[in-house]
Order: structure tokens, then C-alpha cells, then sequence
């Protein structure tokens, strides 16, 4: 017999290795083609993407593509760029990302710390906030938005992004407070230290990671987000998911599919950016919203 | 007096906690369950462009089901879901399977299948509208590898298109499902699995009896993300296909938009997005209850 190890059971003949690493790569692949596609085309003229090259290198490498994307493309009515858009839609993330990550932390240590009678039932409330089809909220919200007369602005997405990250970001910071030796804050109050002084010096010290982790996924959710962009701002104050949506699909003169790519990376560019700096987190983050444990 | 002041801030201090609460409580009450109050009592008015509060019954959702574009959209779904969970979660089970056997070069590869997540769906939705695009994307390209006789036009074929947005789909989310397995995978004993391999157990008869029963918190957990994906699916439609051809790729997220916000049926979409909540309610609710008591 051989050495015990904690090397894994399963062993695998090498014809059985070599097609899984032929599978793993072929899979691998398959996720990096439309990337690869994107950043290729985005660098070449408009005449060699039509000529139907799509997968070969460019022969005259170009930024125009990119430059004309940022800067000159036609959204909607105006030739202004994506650069209007990607501004609204950090304008709308940065602070809807950090009031729902705050109001998460408090919600967490509330629900955690100091129970009474219901905690659950409000958790579970919130838990399922989070699930619902947001159709459901479609009307009712523009006309809320309509008598804060925030319809149509970022201010406007920036509260729609709040109310419902909100479950999000409480069901984070609850699962990681729930681990949290509950003696410390209890010798903390015998100490007489208050509600928000057990917060600051107690719980947000050791809530690093999971402050990552909600800021990671918020960001993602709410940078991504199409139909609360779509649904409640129009125009000039559209997110950038929007407006790329409005360069590719709009009818009007030739489909400079170049250009549609160069949007697209950079509609893609912050999650991807956080994706490769932060994968560790984002991935805590995507599994946290499924497996509730 | 000193005394007094004392109890006011006990009192306080014991208050504090439901006063921070409070604001997201209000807030979840008003604009979650007050929003659906509102939307179900609209599903049963005239409402069209504006809301109106005149009362009609059960007439939107009588007529809902009457509409061709609403049967579009549930069969749809219906093809839509089922392929998109069963692909996915084949695809993920496989590759975390293979991941786990020690595989050189796993901590390359995972990232690589899961960064489609952090992409957005209309992001997604551009890039492969263009690759599946006949005129300049894989039809082209491999008719000019010399198979000339090459087709892939799905995604202009009424029959076809909304397989196309199984692709785009099962894409951007088998990677994640793939990390699902993986953790699952990772939690399993080995001294189970060496006991068995020493009673001669066969490796696939290990997956099929000890292995994968073991993953079914991870079966149930995919089936319920993947589902409720599924169901809300809009921007990847409206990224790609915008519904089309014709009306051939409307799901119910679609219907919902359009015929609230485009075709001034503010009754009916309503009624719309009721029957959308309680699908997902129907497979949500249990699995949150079924969670949350397991923790209690």
C-alpha cells in the first residue's frame, strides 16, 4: 500500500487525465473567446471586422475604435462618448455602495447582537427582499421617484440602489456577525461601553474582509444593473450599461462594430478590474448569496 | 434627578438598537412589501398608461392569458430554464469534478471560468450578439476556414434565437456553478471515500453513491439561483436579440417591460409581474425558510 496522504482518493488512469485537461482547456477556451473577441476587434478599422476576420489579429492595429467609444460615438441624440455615462454610473455606485454598506453593518450587528422578539421575522423579510423579480417594484418606484421629482436622475438611482441592496449587504454583514463571540461584546457592555461604542472599537475592527466583500458585490450589482438604469433614467443621466446598450442597438447609420466592442470592455472594465485585484473576495461574495450558511 | 438622567439613557441605550434598525425596516416595508401591495391591487384595475384605481377583477389576468405574446413568453421560459439550469449545472458538476482531481494549473483555470460572472448581461449580451451574428461572426469565420458551406444563423431564425440566449447564458453562469460543486467537493471526507476504495468500491460507483449524494446541498442551491436567474432574465434578452425576431425571444421579464412601459397595458403588466413573483416565491420561500430554520 502506499503512503497515506490527504492527496485526494481518486485516482485516475492517464488517458482518463488527458482528456480532462483537454476538456478543462477546451472549457477554458470557450469563457475567453468573447473576450478575446472584444479586445481584437475593438483594435482594428471597421473594414476588416466586415470583411470577416473576426478571430484573426488585427493587420493595422488602431485605438480609434476606443477613442471614438469615450469620446466622439453617438448615444442616443448626441455624439458625446461613453465618458458622460461611465461618470453617471460612478456618481450612482460609489454612494449607493457605501450607504448600503453601512446600513448593512449597523442592520447586522442589531440583528445579531442585541435580539428581540421578531429579529428573525424581520431577517427573513429582508432575506426575501432580496430574491424578488424587481418588476414587482417597477411601477410603484417611478412614481415615487416622480413625486421626490428625482425621476430620472442619479440621485434617484442612487436611493433605487440603496432600498435594495440593502437585504444584500444585511444578510453579509448578519452571517459574519453571527460568528462573532457574542462574550466580548457582552464584556464590553459590563464594562459600560454604549450601543455605537461596542460598533466602532468591537465589531468594525474585525470586519475587514467582510466589508470587502459587500463593497465588491454591491459595486458589481449596481454598476451592472440594466433594467433600474433603464426603467428610471433616461437621457443624459443613463448608467453606462444603458448607454452601451443604446451605441449597439441603435439603428441609425453603419454598425461600427468596433467601437460597439471597445464600449463594451470599457462598460466591462471596473468589475473585471475588481474581479482580478479582489477575485478572492468577489467570489465570497457570489457564494454567500447562494449558499446561506 | 442625577438618577433620572441615568434611566433616560439606559432607556435610550435599550431603545438604540430598533432606532438603527428602524430606517431600512421602514424602508424594506414600504418600498418591497408596499410596493407589491401596490402592484397586485394595480394588476386588478383598468390601469393603462397611469394608474387608476377602478377595480376589474380578475380581467388582466383572464386576458394575460389570452395574449399570444404571453404564451411566447412561458413556453420561453419554460425552454429557456430547463435548458439553462440542466446545461449549467452539468457543465459546472464536470469541470469542479475535474478541478478537484489535482489538476495542474487549477488555480490558472478557475479564475478563467469564473470571471464571466462580474461581467454585466448587456456587456455579455454585445459581445456575443456579434459573435453569433452570421454577417461578420462564427459563420463568416469558419466559412472562410474553408468549410464554405458552414451555417449557424440562429440567432436571425424566429425557431432558434432564444437558444442563442441559452448559450450567452450558460456562459456567463456555469463557472459559478462550477465553484458551487467545487465547495461541495472540498467538504467531503476523504476518510469516507479511502474506507470505501479499500472495501473495493469502483470510482464511478464512489460518485455515484457516496460523492454526489453528498453534494445535494450544492444541487439544491444551483437549481435555486440558476431558477431565479432564469426568471428575472431581461437585459441578456434585451442586450441581444431585443426580443426578436419578431417576438420570438420575449420572456416574461420582457412582456412585463413592454407591455407596461412601451404598450401603455400598465393592468396587465402588472398582472404580469404578479404571476413572475409568485414563481419565484414558490421556489424561494421554502428554501429560505428551510435555511433560515436550519440555523435556529
Amino acid at each position: 500500500m502506499s503512503i497515506a496522504s490527504n492527496d485526494t482518493v481518486i485516482r485516475s488512469s492517464k488517458v482518463t487525465r488527458t482528456f480532462m485537461y483537454l476538456v478543462l482547456v477546451l472549457f477554458a477556451l470557450f469563457y475567453l473567446m468573447p473576450l478575446f473577441i472584444m479586445v481584437v476587434n475593438s483594435l482594428k478599422p471597421l473594414d476588416e471586422i466586415t470583411s470577416g476576420g473576426m478571430i484573426s489579429l488585427p493587420h493595422n492595429w488602431t485605438i480609434e475604435p476606443w477613442l471614438s467609444a469615450w469620446s466622439t460615438a453617438q448615444i442616443g441624440v448626441s455624439p458625446t462618448g461613453l465618458r458622460p455615462y461611465f461618470i453617471n454610473s460612478i456618481a450612482m455606485a460609489v454612494p449607493a455602495v457605501a450607504i448600503s454598506t453601512i446600513a448593512g453593518a449597523l442592520n447586522g450587528y442589531v440583528l445579531t447582537k442585541w435580539h428581540f422578539r421578531g429579529a428573525t421575522w424581520v431577517f427573513g423579510l429582508l432575506l426575501f427582499s432580496c430574491f424578488i423579480p424587481f418588476q414587482i417594484v417597477l411601477i410603484p418606484m417611478a412614481r415615487v421617484l416622480g413625486l421626490l421629482n428625482i425621476s430620472g436622475t442619479t440621485y434617484g438611482l442612487i436611493l433605487v440602489h440603496v432600498v435594495y441592496g440593502v437585504g444584500f449587504s444585511t444578510l453579509y454583514f448578519r452571517n459574519y456577525y453571527a460568528a462573532f463571540p457574542t462574550e466580548l461584546v457582552r464584556a464590553a457592555q459590563i464594562d459600560g461601553a454604549g450601543f455605537f461604542q461596542i460598533f466602532w472599537r468591537i465589531m468594525l475592527p474585525s470586519s475587514g474582509p467582510i466589508i470587502a466583500v459587500c463593497c465588491i458585490w454591491q459595486f458589481t450589482n449596481i454598476w451592472n444593473d440594466f433594467l433600474f438604469g433603464a426603467s428610471f433614467a433616461s437621457g443624459g443621466a443613463a448608467p453606462m450599461t444603458v448607454a452601451l446598450n443604446n451605441l449597439v442597438n441603435s439603428s441609425t447609420g453603419v454598425r461600427e462594430y468596433n467601437v460597439h466592442f471597445a464600449g463594451a470592455i470599457m462598460a466591462a472594465a471596473p468589475t473585471l478590474l475588481v474581479y482580478i485585484v479582489a477575485g478572492r473576495y468577489f467570489v465570497r461574495g457570489l457564494m454567500a448569496g447562494s449558499v446561506k450558511g | 434627578m442625577l438618577s433620572g438622567g441615568a434611566d433616560f439613557r439606559t432607556r435610550l441605550q435599550n431603545w438604540l438598537p430598533k432606532i438603527v434598525l428602524a430606517p431600512s425596516f421602514a424602508v424594506m416595508v414600504l418600498f418591497v412589501y408596499g410596493f407589491i401591495a401596490f402592484t397586485v391591487y394595480l394588476s386588478f384595475t383598468g390601469s393603462r398608461m397611469l394608474p387608476s384605481f377602478d377595480l376589474v377583477g380578475f380581467q388582466n389576468y383572464e386576458r394575460l392569458f389570452r395574449v399570444r405574446q404571453w404564451d411566447t413568453a412561458i413556453v420561453n421560459l419554460g425552454v429557456f430554464a430547463g435548458l439553462y439550469i440542466v446545461i449549467s449545472t452539468i457543465i459546472g458538476l464536470f469541470l469542479a469534478i475535474f478541478l478537484d482531481m489535482k489538476i495542474r494549473g487549477e488555480g490558472l483555470l478557475r479564475p478563467i471560468f469564473l470571471y464571466p460572472m462580474a461581467l454585466s448581461f448587456i456587456v455579455t449580451g454585445t459581445a456575443w450578439k456579434w459573435i453569433l451574428d452570421p454577417a461578420i461572426g462564427l459563420e463568416v469565420t469558419v466559412q472562410r476556414w474553408g468549410w464554405e458551406t458552414f451555417q449557424f444563423d440562429w440567432i436571425k431564425d424566429s425557431d432558434m434565437a432564444i437558444y442563442t440566449i441559452v448559450i450567452a447564458a450558460v456562459w456567463q453562469s456555469s463557472g459559478f456553478v462550477m465553484a458551487m460543486f467545487l465547495a461541495g467537493l472540498r467538504g467531503i471526507d476523504n476518510e469516507i471515500l479511502k474506507a470505501a476504495q479499500m472495501d473495493g468500491a469502483s470510482t464511478f460507483q464512489m460518485y455515484r453513491r457516496i460523492i454526489l449524494p453528498q453534494l445535494r446541498p450544492a444541487f439544491l442551491s444551483a437549481f435555486v439561483i440558476l431558477s431565479h436567474l432564469a426568471i428575472k432574465s431581461y437585459d441578456l434578452v434585451v442586450a441581444m436579440t431585443d426580443g426578436g425576431p419578431g417576438t420570438s425571444t420575449w420572456l416574461p421579464a420582457l412582456f412585463m417591460y413592454e407591455y407596461t412601459f412601451t404598450r401603455n397595458q400598465m393592468g396587465i403588466g402588472a398582472a404580469s409581474a404578479v404571476i413572475m413573483l409568485m414563481t419565484i416565491a414558490a421556489i424561494m420561500v421554502p428554501y429560505l425558510y428551510a435555511e433560515l430554520r436550519e440555523k435556529n
